[in-house]
């Protein structure tokens, strides 16, 4: 046979594993080991690398612009909290399930309704979602303790081997970096399936996938619901590393900041969440600590500048290097 | 022989020193989790300051022992934040002690930590009353919600003889807090509290017209108010008069929240005639809180007055100096917890103790009531409570048990 056409060649090749997609795993195995004492802080940052791949899916993948993502991250995070609490389910793996169970359901449900519309009103109504969620939260104090939160939250051993490191977050970070490969590996297959490409194919051109006869809101109710169920399994993981929940887990400040996180590292592709969380994220646990009373100065003249300079994110800069390189060899 | 006697003077002298050097050596590393970014820089800067004014004051309180202060910001109150920023403290840093915790979140998230590495901590503000059962670790210097309002409510029988009353109350915990404990004390001195009216949450400042007009229509002889320091008291000022609630017979009381000292002035006349129970404000009368006050104003400029928050710092650094004094300098957190224990202080806020039984303060609650004296606010002293315990776990109410 002939050699293929340069573009199927890709097209067939884009799904494959390239070498470097070991780096980031290899990357935060190191930092296990190199930093024993940021291991609270790590575990943070791979909650919020999974809670931005979420978002990513809908966001970056669908075009769904939603500002309440954090309505989900906040199910999760209440359903293994009040689990715990209500009736001692400290179980952790199966406490995650129900967590993007619940989570997973309310996005399908709230799904179904929201996603008639699109734009300005869509925005609108996911922050409305959220907003009633967190108020329910508010009213159901007996349960959630509202604005105090569920304290003194522990867990059964992970696997039964693995016991909760209240101190050092040893056990939570290993424990939270594999359900996030998991997590990653499952989204990786999603959008490079046809189901993947179907949605690429709703955020460029809606018409034309309505015109080929795709089930266009099927579609996205489906992917709304995936992407519910991982940001409910985030929200899990945040209440058993921190043995702690309250109202802040359904607040604007998560869903914003979430936002902020993805579209610095690049919104649409898939290493945008992990490249995001960890610069945002490192630049203001590091300057916080260096100026506690001043960092934020600093996080907003590096969101200006990357705002101003580089639209596409972090990710973005570095593809337009590496098209410049390239284009330099073959000029 | 010349040169050996200077010699000998020489190594006299070097032993002092070393003796001398190895007493300053003995450095306590303190931790200080604080919001200050966000929203809670007000108060963080308020205890922030009060703490400095302490060592300015007391140069001497820490005896030969050196205290390091390492501050962190513990951002929103989410909890997470705070546990973190107390995590690194103690793995990275090395504290001996933890101090600060403006929202009771960030204390309750953290208690687990406090237990876990035995490490003891001072609560400069967090006010919900069960912290201080979440680890045998924690004490607190600043007050719970049952302090004021349990306080307010025998005062409005007693002093203001007051028959009925409504409760108007952010929704959230500690205003879910001074309703409980108000209606506990109103009722238990034969007053009847005839309706509680949830005003909306602590983020933002509401419209409260609504919420006056049904406890106006009520016709209480008190209405009593809680609601976050700080704007919300200014909004609720202004719509009580703009109500006319005044000519209405109905009093407005509450805790000291309702009338923050550094925004007392800018709430101009509509503030007079409030009557508030709070174990602190500027115009006590007692020679420690004038120097207090009187430094305060050298330092940070005539207009800025310190509030409730920032002697709960001043008497946080009290209580450490205290510590480490007990100690000498060598932080064993049993030994530091027993020291905290009973300790006494003449703070400016008047006498104070750390109750030995539940690690909560023990303080006066005072009544005032605000009046204009030569063209400024000034809160007038109108009765004492002495002594007042949290009573939140002095009656076993709720979570307290």
């Amino acid at each position: 046979m002939d050699a293929p056409h340069t573009a199927a060649g890709q097209l067939a090749r884009r799904h494959r594993f390239q070498w470097w997609e070991l780096l980031p795993w290899i990357a935060a195995i190191a930092a296990f080991f190199a930093f024993p004492t940021y291991l609270a802080f790590g575990t943070q940052l791979l909650i919020v690398i999974l809670f931005a791949l979420s978002l990513d899916l809908v966001l970056g993948y669908a075009g769904i612009v939603t500002l309440g993502h954090a309505a989900f991250f906040g199910a999760g995070a209440y359903t293994v909290g009040m689990l715990a609490s209500q009736l001692g389910w400290n179980e952790p793996l199966s406490g995650l399930l129900a967590a993007a169970a619940v989570a997973g359901l309310i996005g399908f449900v709230s799904g179904l309704v929201l996603l008639r519309t699109h734009g300005l009103t869509l925005l609108m109504l996911t922050l409305c979602t959220m907003a009633l969620l967190e108020q329910a939260a508010n009213m159901g104090a007996h349960w959630t303790g509202g604005f105090d939160g569920i304290p003194g939250l522990s867990f059964d051993k992970i696997l039964g081997l693995f016991s909760f490191d209240v101190l050092y977050f040893r056990s939570q970070y290993l424990y939270v970096l594999a359900v996030l490969l998991l997590c990653f590996v499952a989204v990786r297959m999603l959008v490079y399936s046809s189901f993947g490409q179907s949605l690429t194919g709703v955020r460029e051109n809606l018409l034309r996938m309505h015109a080929v006869g795709a089930p266009v809101r099927a579609r996205l109710v489906a992917v709304y619901t995936i992407s519910a169920a991982l940001a409910g399994v985030a929200g899990g993981l945040f209440t058993q590393a921190t043995g702690y929940v309250n109202l802040s887990v359904l607040g604007l400040e998560r869903a914003a900041g979430v936002m902020i996180i993805l579209i610095l590292g690049g919104y649409g592709r898939l290493y945008g969440a992990f490249v995001g969380a960890v610069a945002y994220m490192v630049l203001e646990h590091m300057l916080a600590k260096a100026y506690p009373t001043a960092w934020q100065l600093g996080i907003g003249v590096t969101l200006i500048l990357v705002a101003l300079y580089a639209r596409n994110g972090i990710i973005g800069i570095g593809e337009a290097l590496l098209r410049r390189l390239r284009g330099g060899g073959q000029a | 022989m010349r040169i050996s006697k200077a010699f000998k003077l020489g190594l006299v002298a070097a032993s002092f020193a070393a003796v001398a050097a190895t007493a300053q050596a003995q450095t306590v590393k303190v931790g200080v989790v604080l919001p200050y970014s966000g929203v809670g820089a007000e108060f963080a800067q308020q205890v922030d300051r009060g703490m400095q004014v302490f060592m300015k004051l007391n140069p001497n309180a820490f005896g030969p022992y050196k205290v390091e202060l390492i501050k962190r910001d513990s951002k929103n109150p989410s909890g997470a934040e705070a546990k973190t920023a107390v995590q690194e403290l103690i793995t990275q840093e090395k504290v001996d002690i933890l101090t600060g915790f403006i929202y009771s979140p960030d204390a309750i998230a953290s208690a687990s930590l406090f237990t876990e590495a035995k490490k003891p901590a001072v609560i400069m503000n967090a006010g919900t009353a069960w912290i201080t059962n979440l680890s045998p670790m924690i004490a607190r210097v600043s007050f719970s919600m049952w302090h004021a309002g349990h306080a307010m409510g025998e005062a409005s029988v007693k002093n203001l003889k007051a028959k009925t009353a409504v409760v108007g109350y952010s929704d959230f915990p500690p205003g879910r807090d001074s309703l409980d404990a108000f209606k506990r004390a109103f009722e238990a001195n034969g007053g009847k509290v005839i309706d509680a009216i949830p005003m909306g949450g602590p983020g933002q400042v509401p419209d409260f017209t609504p919420f006056f007009q049904r406890a106006k229509d009520r016709k209480p002889d008190v209405f009593f108010v809680f609601v976050p320091s700080g704007d919300h008291a200014v909004a609720v000022m202004k719509t009580y008069n703009a109500l006319g609630m005044r000519q209405a017979g109905i009093k407005l009381v509450g805790p000291g929240d309702l009338t923050p000292d550094y925004k007392l002035q800018g709430m101009g006349d509509d503030a007079v005639g409030l009557i508030t129970a709070h174990h602190y404000n500027a115009d006590l009368d007692n020679a420690h809180n004038k120097r207090f006050v009187e430094t305060w104003k050298k330092d940070y400029g005539a207009n800025a007055t310190p509030d409730f928050m920032a002697v709960q710092g001043y008497d946080g650094m009290a209580a450490i100096a205290h510590a480490v004094v007990a100690m000498k300098g060598r932080m064993d957190p049993e030994g530091t917890m027993n020291a905290l224990k009973g300790w006494k202080f003449d703070s400016p806020r008047g006498p104070i103790s750390i109750d030995p039984a539940t690690r909560d303060i023990v303080m006066n609650e005072y009544l005032s009531e605000v009046v204009k004296q030569g063209g400024r606010l000034v809160q007038k002293n109108i009765g004492v409570i002495t002594a007042v315990k949290d009573m939140c776990k002095e009656l076993k109410e709720g979570k307290c048990k």
